[in-house]
């Protein structure tokens, strides 16, 4: 499939029906974010609390069994932050 | 010869939709349409139509379920009028943006308010730009004939739309006519089961109904309006295919005595017969008028409308809705927007009459006639008049 601010209205199909299931992956939403969440492992009690809350599922599991953000997807909402419950993230102005 | 048998409209109308053998109808009550969802019910009751009916709460619920019907690969009818369309209306534009074939009649009939069940136009008008197609029936007869035929148009692939029939309320709802119902074996040659292009199978998923960003809306709705232009074609062949097979033959503009008609009346709907009956009586007083009817609103004829209009002057264009402080009814301004671009275009004149079931009979046709004809000898033929009403 074609980007979609490439597609022209000939690339649609009957009702605009996508037919490439789970294909909003490919979404980046990590487009929309002005500010990104950081992890501050020393106060982190691996709760995982962040990872459940966030909406866009970004947050994955390191090795080390601490989280971080997937920032393809991390819109920089920061409800991870509100609900860190030891503070152990924080947001960061994006520099570009 | 199937023979043709008297029966309420309403009932007609249900004996097509029967005879279609719909798998899914939803619809919720109202007046005039009450008679055509009570019959379809027994139906299935009776066990005479294999479908689901589905009650359901409200309007907006009845065309929701429809399309998850119809989305699910069913066959799916519905129909209303009035409030209960103004109540569906968030849905019936999405209905058609994801082109979901559904089959809808809407029994024509005054928007509140004030409260009023009677019959006009009022209702079509408010989802004129839906993306629907839309036809109107002008007796019994062709309610049966273009609902049937109207199954067949939504679902072909090269249209997938749905389809609006629009058939007056009370004017033929509830009155008896003539109808030739066809049989079964005949509807199942011209009629061929339901094949959706995508449904919702969960062995192949797909996704309707998706969000559109910005960069990506307008390409959507290109994309619409093609398909919509596009079922013009299929539109006449089916009707011309459901012609052979039955001896009647509908087209999108249909014209009466307009050979050699100076003037000429335009209506949609019941409204026609009327016509027809007042163009009997002023041609034999030696008045040079004909009558032409719109059966196919969206999408809108024009090659067939600019054909019609060869040779003709004057335009008596009868809306039965009203665009308040606007150009005039919803016809005539489409009808003034179509002439446009034609070289020397016949002048317009526009009443609006027949509103809320005010009766317009053959006399009043003559009225308008006559009031037309001093307009235009006076050049005063700008915007639109209320006929009848008292002053
Ligand atoms: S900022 Fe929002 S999107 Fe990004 S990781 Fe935190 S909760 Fe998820
Ligand atoms: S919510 Fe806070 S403490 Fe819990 S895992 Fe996430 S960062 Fe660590």
């Amino acid at each position: 499939m074609k980007p979609v601010d490439q597609m022209t209205w000939k690339d649609l199909n009957i009702g605009c029906v996508i037919t490439e299931a789970g294909n909003a992956a490919q979404y980046k939403s990590g487009d929309w974010r002005s500010m990104r969440p950081v992890w501050d492992k020393d106060r982190c009690i691996q709760c995982g609390v962040c990872y459940i809350y966030c909406p866009d599922a970004a947050i994955y599991k390191t090795e080390d069994n601490y989280f971080e953000a997937d920032l393809y997807y991390c819109k920089g909402c920061g409800i991870c932050v509100k609900e860190c419950i030891t503070g152990a993230i924080r947001l960061v102005e994006e520099e570009e | 010869m199937p023979k043709r048998v008297g029966m309420e409209v309403s009932i007609g109308a249900s004996e097509a939709v029967r005879l279609a053998n719909v798998d899914a109808i939803a619809a919720y009550p109202i007046t005039p349409q009450t008679h055509i969802v009570e019959h379809l019910s027994e139906f299935v009751a009776n066990g005479e139509l294999d479908a689901e009916f589905i009650p359901v709460e409200s309007e907006h619920s009845a065309m929701s379920v429809c399309c998850g019907t119809s989305a699910a690969g069913a066959r799916t009818f519905t129909c209303t009028s009035s409030q209960g369309l103004a109540l569906m209306t968030e849905i019936v534009f999405i209905a058609s943006a994801m082109q979901l074939p559904i089959v809808m009649i809407l029994a024509n009939r005054s928007l509140s308010g004030p409260l009023s069940i009677w019959n006009d136009h009022t209702d079509v008008m408010l989802v004129r730009d839906c993306g629907w197609i839309q036809a109107f029936g002008e007796n019994g007869q062709e309610i049966f004939d273009l609902t049937l035929a109207a199954f067949k148009i939504a679902e072909d692939h090269r249209v997938v739309l749905p389809f609006m029939v629009n058939m007056d309320g009370f004017i033929l709802s509830h009155v008896i006519e003539p109808i030739e119902i066809l049989d079964q074996e005949t509807v199942d040659k011209f009629l061929p089961p339901f094949k959706p292009v995508y449904r919702l199978d969960p062995d192949n998923p797909v996704t309707m109904g998706a969000f559109a960003m910005p960069d990506l809306y307008t390409e959507t709705k290109k994309y619409q309006d093609e398909r919509l232009k596009a079922s013009l074609p299929v539109i006449e062949e089916i009707w011309k295919e459901y012609g052979d097979l039955t001896g009647r033959y509908y087209h999108p503009v249909e014209t009466y005595k307009a050979e050699g008609a100076k003037t000429l009346f335009i209506t949609m709907g019941s409204f026609g017969e009327t016509a027809s009956t007042a163009v009997d009586t002023m041609r034999e007083e030696g008045e040079a008028v004909g009558l032409c009817k719109i059966r196919l609103w969206r999408p809108f004829p024009y090659e067939a409308f600019w054909n019609a209009m060869k040779g003709v002057e004057n335009l008596i264009v009868i809306d039965r809705a009203t665009s308040y402080g606007g150009p005039g009814g919803p016809v005539a301004s489409e009808i003034r927007s179509a002439l446009y671009t034609m070289e020397n275009p016949p002048k317009v004149v526009d009443f609006i009459a027949g509103l809320a079931g005010r009766d317009v009979a053959p006399g009043d046709y003559k009225a308008m006639y006559k009031r037309a004809q001093e307009r235009i000898a006076s050049g005063d033929i700008a915007g639109y008049e209320i006929y009848g009403v008292r002053e």
